[in-house]
């Protein structure tokens, strides 16, 4: 947004945070895209996409999310100011 | 075996338990102690409430039907929570600086506290719940009725529903208690979510306890229950990649879009750093829930009888091993799941009822005009209570007219793709603010419209409400309208079919409408707050000065908040303008907090209804935005004028600095011209004086007389001549000169100029081309040739060679006659070029020339006068004088 006299590069301290809000973001996006993988598998054979290795794939990636989130969490919990937030979509 | 009387004593106990935590809850709340009521342990606990009878019984279910397609029920909210930066976070700061009370009230206050919306969403809401509150029904006395078998009891269908009935008066009694004891301004109710909470806690414990049973204690271990996974008809996973990416995205929208789940998620969220905390914890929590879902169905496969219903599973797999302590608590489980949410929806839909229905409705009904009486506060209450008990009721009937039948098992995922039209509204609304309320009217009518046609209506069963030969023909034999192939498109999955076409036409009106209309004021300024709700910490100022009284509108404050809040607030503000006592000014403002508090009670559409009928209407209007930007702009162009004012005193000032400066320079040339026009008559009076003195004193010989008087009359005549050129230059200088304009040849003005300067051919050769001089002008001949004959007679002074010759050169240059006079001496020095046409200014020795240095000076404003000019011309052999005729005079007479 104009007008507000944005600056256009950050400190550090900032900019880290940045960053982490940005991962936030994107983390469901990849999640999203790991939850549809399976559809891809191949089922030519029995064998092939067991119930048993789906489990263990959605169970896995799922544990992963959480704890990624759990990082980011804490991570952004830690943020001090809340008054940029305005301007969030500075690169 | 379990006696049936002892599940009743453990199912009563177990709600007295919750009444008692319920209660504690209230009272420490009442007590100011809410700190750990607002940890993020106990928001994230009340989340829980989306894991329903539906999951809790019916994932076994699903799992054992479908294998690992019940995980996307649980994959969407995962997304939703795990991406909170994006929209969660956004919801729950909108939902507490507009004090949001219901999804109904963020769609009406969104576009406009608009009361239509509120009220569009409520019937959605309703529609699309009360099924849900009958399966939770239907889940509680199909899991009583277990029990009841196993004790050797067979239940007949009026028992079963008798059991319903008083679950559902149960229910009705704990909501009514605890979800309408106050008229919170916050809308947040301590009882209830920490009984929720609790609940939480049992259901994930007694599933996990049944699912730790059945892996360790009755498969034997991880691996074993793996190989008898893979050994089921469930062995390979094959998911439907439509079913798959539609399930996660509708079950992601009705996370965030149930009336229940928007309460437990934004309105009674009072603390956003809870958010983020449930963001991981959340998730983690739904990974426990399914985590032993799949062993559990293929165990039950494994080992009860052909025809068990797998949706008991849960209750029924711990009952057939003897473990009837364990299904007990598998029962409290179930028990847990249905009645959180059941509790939690009621409210939610309460609310949403009381506030856009019925206190709209009841407001309307009033006289016009008349300021409020009576007390509204009793009014908002009772309707809540009454609106519980409806809507309960409404469940009830719900359950005994669709017979608990296998239908109802299909309803939850109808209710998810119901309640998820408001999805579009609810995006567009936060992220976009274009969107209007036609637009979000448009969208929610049509997705209800097409949802109920592809889905809800469809999932009563053929011929129930549709007839067989409208699925097969479409109405009134129009086949592309058929309900499960719209548009023709045939053999898609009825439920993708449904979520699709409701979705996509719903976004398409909402956008569509949005960008073809127009929104008012109010919604335009509800639009920025919404979207640009980090941006904005304050209210948005809707109202302009208002004609309400303080005491009116304390009156009707304290109706709606009770005496002692709305007391509070008004001494707050009154003390924060400086004021004692509780009346504070109506300022914009304060009536701006006002309707933010009230609306915490009764709705945002309501709160402004009222508030309006007490100012009058004296709400910002079009024309008052108009007559506001009247006044920006006349303010701006009177800033422009006096900037303009103020650029032109610039340039005044400028000028006259200038003028000063001119008219300085202009006073020491006069200096210098005095001083020079003294000495130069004071020579030749000098002369004059002596000689005249000898003559007068001294014999004088007569030869000797003569001379003296010879250079006496020389004298005088040198003084008369100055004098007539001070007089010629003074009347050209000041523009009085009068001209005789006539037209003549100019090889006439100059054949009278070289004569008349007396110029021999011994002194000067003149060089002339007849032949380019017969040129007519029309000026004033006799100055003409003055100027001609100064710079013939300057050249015969000035050219010291050996054979002077001057040029007389007739040439046209663009248009314009010039005569340029050129020559063949030293010329002008560069310095001095610019000095020649200056007065009394020589090159030279005064007494050499005989003049007094005005001759150019009087042929430049001669040449002034008549409209052309005199330069000199360098880069000549010597000195060069080009005389430019004025064009239009010249080229008249051509």
């Amino acid at each position: 947004m104009a007008g507000y006299g944005r600056i256009e590069f950050l400190e550090r301290g900032s900019y880290r945070q940045r960053r982490l809000r940005d991962a936030a973001r994107m983390l469901p996006v990849f999640a999203a895209v790991l939850m549809l993988l399976p559809l891809m598998w191949p089922r030519d054979t029995p064998d092939q996409s067991l119930t048993s290795s789906g489990i263990l794939y959605m169970f896995g990636l799922w544990i992963i999310c959480v704890f990624v989130a759990f990082v980011l969490s804490f991570l952004l919990r830690s943020e001090p100011n809340e008054k940029d937030e305005h301007q969030g979509k500075t690169p | 075996m379990i006696s049936f009387n002892l599940l009743v004593f453990v199912s009563i106990a177990y709600v007295v338990f919750l009444f008692l935590i319920a209660f504690a809850a209230e009272r420490r709340a009442a007590q100011g102690r809410t700190a750990w009521l607002r940890s993020s342990a106990i928001y994230t606990l009340s989340l829980s409430i989306y894991c329903t009878a539906w999951t809790f019984y019916g994932a076994v279910g699903y799992a054992a039907r479908s294998g690992l397609e019940f995980l996307t029920i649980y994959l969407g909210p995962t997304l939703v929570m795990i991406g909170w930066w994006w929209l969660v976070r956004k919801l729950v700061r909108i939902g507490r600086t507009q004090r949001l009370t219901s999804i109904a009230d963020l769609i009406s206050s969104r576009f406009g506290k608009s009361a239509v919306l509120g009220v569009l969403v409520t019937v959605l809401a309703i529609v699309g719940t009360t099924p849900y509150i009958a399966l939770q029904l239907q889940s509680v006395t199909q899991s009583i009725a277990v029990f009841a078998a196993s004790s050797g009891e067979v239940w007949a269908a009026a028992d079963l529903n008798g059991a319903a009935m008083w679950v559902a008066i149960g229910l009705a009694v704990f909501t009514v208690l605890f979800g309408t004891r106050n008229l919170d301004a916050h809308e947040r109710h301590h009882g209830i979510v920490l009984a929720i909470a609790v609940e939480a806690v049992v259901k994930l414990f007694a599933l996990l306890a049944v699912g730790v049973f059945v892996v360790w204690g009755i498969a034997g271990g991880v691996g074993p229950t793996m190989d008898l996974i893979d050994a089921s008809v469930q062995s390979q996973w094959a998911p439907q990649p439509s079913r798959w990416i539609g399930l996660i995205f509708v079950s992601a929208a009705a996370f965030l879009c149930l009336p229940r789940m928007f309460q437990v998620l934004v309105v009674e969220n009072s603390d956003e750093r809870t958010v983020s905390t449930a963001s991981w914890a959340f998730p983690a929590y739904l990974l426990l829930m399914s985590l032993f879902v799949v062993p559990i169905a293929v165990v039950g496969l494994d080992l009860m009888p052909e025809g068990a219903n797998p949706d008991l599973f849960v209750v029924t797999l711990p009952l057939s091993q003897g473990r009837e302590g364990l299904a007990i608590l598998a029962f409290l489980g179930g028990f847990s799941s249905a009645t959180s949410m059941v509790i939690v929806a009621t409210l939610a839909l309460a609310t949403m009822v009381s506030n856009h229905i019925v206190v709209p409705g009841w407001l309307n009904a009033r006289t016009p005009g008349a300021t409020i009486s009576g007390d509204v506060r009793g009014v908002v209450v009772m309707s809540r209570r009454i609106s519980i008990g409806v809507i309960l009721a409404l469940g009830y009937i719900y359950f005994r007219l669709s017979g608990g039948g296998a239908a109802l098992a299909a309803i939850g995922l109808v209710s998810f793709v119901g309640v998820a039209q408001v999805l579009p509204a609810m995006i567009g609304g936060v992220f976009w603010r274009g969107a209007n309320r036609w637009g979000a009217g448009a969208g929610i009518a049509v997705g209800f419209a097409v949802w109920a046609w592809t889905q809800f209506l469809p999932s009563f069963g053929v011929d129930a409400v549709i007839s067989q030969s409208v699925f097969a023909n479409g109405p009134l034999g129009i086949a592309w309208l058929r309900p499960t192939a719209l548009f023709g498109i045939d053999g898609m999955d009825p439920l993708v079919h449904a979520i699709f076409w409701s979705m996509f036409l719903n976004s398409a009106a909402l956008i569509v409408v949005s960008i073809c209309t127009f929104p008012n004021p109010l919604e335009r300024i509800q639009g920025a707050q919404f979207v640009n709700v980090y941006d904005y910490s304050s209210g948005a100022r809707t109202w302009s000065q208002s004609a309400a009284r303080a005491e009116d509108l304390l009156v009707m404050a304290q109706r709606i908040l009770g005496g002692a809040e709305a007391q509070r607030i008004f001494q707050a503000e009154a003390q924060s303008q400086g004021k004692k006592g509780f009346l504070p000014d109506v300022t914009p403002d304060f009536i701006g907090r006002l309707e933010r508090e009230l609306s915490g009670s009764v709705g945002a559409a309501t709160a402004h209804a009222m508030i309006g009928q007490l100012t009058e209407g004296a709400m910002v209007s079009v024309d008052d935005l108009i007559a506001v930007a009247d006044e920006t702009a006349q303010i701006m162009e009177y800033s422009s004028q006096l900037e303009a004012k103020s650029a032109e005193q610039d340039r005044t000032a400028r000028a006259l600095r200038e003028a000063n400066e001119k008219l300085t320079a202009l006073s020491i040339q006069k200096d210098a011209f005095l001083s020079q026009i003294s000495h130069e008559l004071r020579t030749p009076m000098t002369s004059i004086r002596s000689f005249s003195d000898i003559l007068r004193d001294s014999e004088v010989e007569d030869e000797a007389r003569k001379k003296f008087a010879g250079i006496i009359h020389d004298e005088t005549n040198r003084l008369t001549r100055l004098l007539d050129d001070l007089l010629d230059l003074g009347v050209l200088e000041s523009g009085q000169v009068q001209l005789n304009v006539a037209t003549g040849l100019l090889v006439d003005v100059l054949d009278r100029a070289v004569m008349a300067s007396g110029v021999h051919d011994h002194d000067l050769v003149i060089l002339r081309r007849a032949a380019n001089e017969a040129v007519s002008v029309n000026t004033d001949l006799e100055r003409l040739s003055q100027v001609f004959i100064n710079l013939i007679s300057n050249a015969a002074k000035y050219c010291a060679v050996d054979a002077p010759e001057l040029r007389i050169i007739v040439r046209h240059l663009n248009g314009q006659t010039v005569v340029d006079f050129c020559d063949n001496g030293a010329g002008v020095p560069d310095e001095s070029q610019s000095l020649i046409f200056e007065k009394f200014s020589r090159l030279e020795d005064a007494g050499k020339a005989g003049g007094a240095g005005l001759g150019l000076s009087i042929c430049r404003q001669i040449m002034t006068a008549l409209g052309g000019d005199v330069t000199y011309l360098p880069g000549q052999s010597g000195a060069g004088f080009r005389v430019t005729i004025p064009a239009e005079i010249a080229l008249a007479e051509q």
